[in-house]
């Protein structure tokens, strides 16, 4: 090959193609993308999804600086695709609409540990949470998830007696005599993000699945 | 094909040899890529040694997870973008750059134009590249794969790219020579692709979001075409220019060579969005990526039958030449990752491997299987040019081979078979989570000390590097090439 022009041209084509095709036209498709409107059993209008507030955003800036989207996925796989669904990870598959309000989108690309779309219907007890954090293994024996002690803070207690967010460690994980573990403010947060992850709402595009007449409550 | 025949010919050794004007042009390159060329290589070396100790650390803590947990900015998920991001823009993008400029100067004819600039470059990248990595440590990262570096040391980055860009598009307009080889095709494109692809993603994900999934679609489209039209052109190139120039006789055929560049041209760019297949996107853009990813089986062969047609009737150089021998198996690499990749992104295929450790086989098997170890041949023929000294130690380099080989194989082979059991444990309910944790507890446990050994590797080749260094500085002896290269090539001594 001789020409230099050419190669240029055919160079800056080649990729304006996917440049339109994988990043104008899926914003062009997917960016003006709104809530859904709908309305509950008061007859009042409910907007989903909706932008995190307060502690729960704090505690999404923390998700993003541990970088727990490395070991945790925040997706489900469609009904017979994977068994996202059939473990329990969410009730439906989840749809571009249900991440209009992260940021960043952390959809995740490993599962290392499981997937965390409904972390917080699955699980919605604070407690639990600060004991996983602060030391997995508490609540669930053979994780591979690293214990975040630094999230907590291991503390005299005070004349007025313990603290009642103190976590309740027992065996092997109990601390010494008259010292407790508290959340810091981070823990706090990172523990309302998470159960701030729930996906189970009916939308046009991704209806839950109808509930049986007369099935058990 | 009169003018192709005679790039051909003029790569030759043997045509060099006894024309002494070309072969005092190509010592004044030579020399005068030394300051550069020598800075982005011996950087991205030392970002290659902190990037293997941030795996390792990672490495360790997937199986002992209470490993060095007491620390923050040691905890996992800021160790392994540590990782990727050290290793990706520290090592590879640097040692890349360096080979990439030398190849430049190389097929253009031309001494290198300012070497100052392009050190300028080199000393901009490692301050924003030490700024962004510190940065992930102490919790800036992005979550954003591919693009952890927090938004306050990308320009930086990308400041210093800018250097190399215009300093790349210089010498090609300088370029004496008017037939281009197939290498700078691959390089010219590598240099222009990637501002556009860095530029995007900076844009559109860190310094003005775009909403919603829209960001994942931007992210795996600049995330894949790091692989596919950065680090992949520049591979390639190498391995067009060492492979003939090594053995001593030219690219098996133009043709093929044409097909190949314009066919990954073409397909490359359009695979992104095979990562996320059952994702939460529309299905036309994960379908369109899938079939661009099968279409990359026209590339693929096409360039694997180039080089293995090249390389006919003479592997018993492999023996002798350090340069082939990484080279070669990072050819092969590059064919297995591609075949590797094409499987993942068919449907069927990723419901099993994708989110597990197979994944991340894979990346390894292209990022280093093929491309660091074709860096690394390159290096070894490179460096006793520019700076007129031979590698002191042969064992050295028998050991970096022999680690980084075996290390690769120890951790590719396995953890991509292990990823398949986890995917296949995965996809059945009945399988507690926990159970399936525990079973990729031994493939993890050997990635530990594959990485082990790649790190021996690494360690052996900076140490024989440092080594060579140093006679810089001592008097000048006549480099004895035959020791790398085998008896019949010692002629090129110099050249």
């Amino acid at each position: 090959m001789k020409y230099g022009p050419l190669l240029f041209l055919g160079i800056l084509f080649t990729l304006a193609s996917s440049w339109v095709g994988l990043v104008l036209a899926p914003k062009q498709q997917l960016g003006g993308l709104v809530p859904n409107v709908s309305t509950n059993a008061l007859g009042a209008v409910v907007l989903y999804p909706q932008a995190r507030k307060g502690e729960a955003q704090q505690g999404e800036e923390h998700y993003r600086s541990l970088g727990c989207v490395y070991c945790h996925s925040q997706q489900v796989r469609p009904e017979g695709f994977g068994s996202d669904i059939t473990r329990g990870w969410g009730k439906r598959r989840t749809v571009s609409r249900d991440y209009l309000y992260d940021k960043p989108v952390m959809l995740g690309t490993s599962r290392t540990g499981p997937d965390l779309t409904n972390i917080g219907e699955r699980q919605s007890d604070s407690g639990w949470h600060f004991a996983h954090l602060y030391n997995p293994q508490i609540t669930s024996k053979g994780s591979v998830m690293p214990p975040y002690p630094f999230l907590f803070q291991l503390r005299k207690i005070g004349p007025g007696g313990a603290s009642t967010n103190a976590l309740k460690l027992s065996g092997e994980f109990a601390v010494a005599e008259g010292w407790e573990v508290v959340p810091k403010d981070s823990a706090r947060q990172l523990v309302e993000y998470l159960r701030s992850l729930k996906t189970s709402v009916d939308l046009p595009e991704a209806p839950l699945p109808k509930v049986q007449e007369g099935a058990a409550k | 094909m009169s003018a192709s025949s005679q790039t051909f010919s003029a790569l030759l050794p043997g045509d060099v040899s006894d024309d002494s004007s070309k072969r005092a042009l190509l010592a004044e390159i030579d020399a005068s890529c030394r300051v550069p060329v020598l800075f982005f290589v011996i950087s991205g070396l030392l970002w290659l040694l902190a990037g293997t100790a941030l795996a390792l650390v990672a490495s360790i803590k997937l199986h002992s997870p209470g490993f060095l947990a007491s620390w923050e900015f040691l905890t996992f998920g800021r160790v392994r973008p540590a990782h990727l991001n050290t290793v990706i823009y520290g090592f590879a993008s640097q040692t890349g750059i360096g080979v990439t400029l030398w190849l430049m100067c190389r097929l253009c004819r031309v001494p290198f134009v300012a070497p100052g600039l392009a050190t300028v470059a080199a000393i901009f990248w490692n301050i924003g590249l030490t700024v962004g990595v510190v940065g992930i440590l102490i919790g800036d990262s992005t979550s954003i794969e591919w693009l952890e570096l927090p938004r306050y040391c990308t320009p930086i980055l990308f400041f210093s790219y800018a250097l190399v860009a215009v300093w790349a598009i210089i010498t090609f307009r300088l370029r004496r020579e008017q037939h281009l080889y197939v290498s700078q095709w691959y390089l010219l494109a590598a240099i222009l692709w990637f501002p556009w692809l860095y530029a995007t993603a900076q844009i559109m994900l860190l310094i003005e979001p775009v909403r919603g999934v829209v960001q994942a679609a931007v992210n795996w489209w600049f995330a894949h075409n790091v692989l596919g039209l950065w680090f992949t052109p520049i591979g390639l190139a190498s391995i067009y220019y060492f492979i003939p120039k090594v053995i001593g006789r030219p690219i098996h055929s133009y043709y093929l060579s044409v097909l190949g560049f314009w066919s990954l041209a073409l397909f490359y760019n359009w695979n992104g969005l095979h990562h996320l297949i059952g994702g939460p996107m529309p299905a036309w853009m994960i379908t369109v990526s899938i079939v661009a990813s099968v279409m990359m089986l026209i590339p693929v062969t096409t360039v694997a039958i180039n080089h293995h047609m090249t390389m006919w009737g003479h592997f018993g150089k492999l023996k002798h030449s350090p340069t082939l021998r990484f080279v070669v198996v990072g050819a092969l690499c590059y064919t297995a990752t591609s075949l590797q990749g094409i499987a993942n992104s068919l449907r069927s295929y990723s419901e099993v491997v994708h989110f597990t450790h197979h994944t991340i086989a894979h990346a390894h098997l292209g990022l280093y299987g093929f491309f660091a170890m074709v860096m690394f041949g390159s290096l070894y023929y490179i460096i006793p040019r520019i700076t007129q000294r031979e590698w002191p130690s042969l064992g050295l380099i028998s050991l970096h081979f022999w680690a980084c080989f075996l290390g690769l194989a120890l951790y590719v082979v396995p953890l991509s078979l292990g990823g398949i059991l986890q995917g296949l444990a995965m996809n059945d309910a009945s399988v507690p989570f926990l159970k399936v944790v525990e079973g990729t507890l031994p493939w993890l446990k050997l990635r530990t000390f594959a990485g082990l050994l790649l790190g021996l590797g690494h360690v052996a080749f900076v140490g024989n590097l440092v080594w060579l260094l140093a006679r810089v500085f001592g008097p000048y002896r006549k480099p004895v090439v035959a020791i790398l290269m085998g008896a019949e090539t010692a002629a090129v001594v110099g050249k």
